[in-house]
């Protein structure tokens, strides 16, 4: 299974690479179609560091190929610096213990000179679908 | 048939050795506060998947959401 070529997951693989900060969420960062995916925003734009998102609601194979990659069955999913933080609920958890803060400004170059700018700004989602 | 918050306590508590589980919710959206021993030293990820694995491809479909809080004593 894992030595198939699988540009979906080389796709995703490569945006979490790419990306310091980004959130696979369902809905949009401006129109979040769940939820849990719009507390996440909500808390990343509370914390006023730019991120990068995906939606996974356009193609199902986005969040089949997510999960398998991350091991994590729920949408949404934050990664920092290319690890898995987690859902809605630990990233609550970490924002109101201030450990999500110290996260997104200790341990980034990341956020700064990226070329994904302002938090509403969703490049990911494009830069996926155009890949397939 | 739909998920009960009481056979989500039981089956948390059955595939978590010494879990002990508070669960709510209305039949698709769940709450789950759980309290084990086992929880101690892992990371949170860590933590949240011993409680995600008892359920496997059951959440997001007949248990559509299942939020996690978890406790060590």
């Amino acid at each position: 299974m894992s030595d198939q070529t699988n540009p979906m997951r080389d796709a995703i693989h490569g945006a979490i690479a790419e990306n310091p900060v980004i959130l696979f969420m369902k809905g949009t960062p401006e129109a979040p179609a769940c939820g849990f995916s719009a507390r996440t925003v909500a808390i990343l734009n509370a914390l006023d560091k730019p991120f990068a998102a995906v939606n996974v609601l356009p193609d199902p194979q986005i969040r089949q190929e997510l999960s398998a990659l991350s091991g994590w069955p729920t949408i949404p999913q934050l990664f920092v610096d290319g690890e898995l933080v987690g859902g809605c609920d630990i990233v609550s958890e970490m924002y109101e213990s201030g450990e999500l803060h110290e996260l997104l400004g200790a341990d980034g170059p990341a956020g700064q000179d990226e070329p994904v700018q302002e938090g509403t700004a969703e490049p990911a989602p494009l830069t996926i679908e155009n890949r397939l | 048939m739909s998920a009960t918050p009481q056979e989500l306590k039981q089956r948390i508590e059955a595939g978590i050795p010494g879990a002990q589980a508070e669960v709510s919710g209305d039949g698709h959206h769940f709450n789950a506060v759980v309290t084990a021993a086992a929880f101690e030293g892992l990371s949170r990820i860590a933590q949240h998947r011993l409680v995600y694995e008892v359920f496997g491809s059951e959440l997001g479909d007949r248990i559509h959401a299942l939020s996690i809080q978890t406790r060590y004593r």
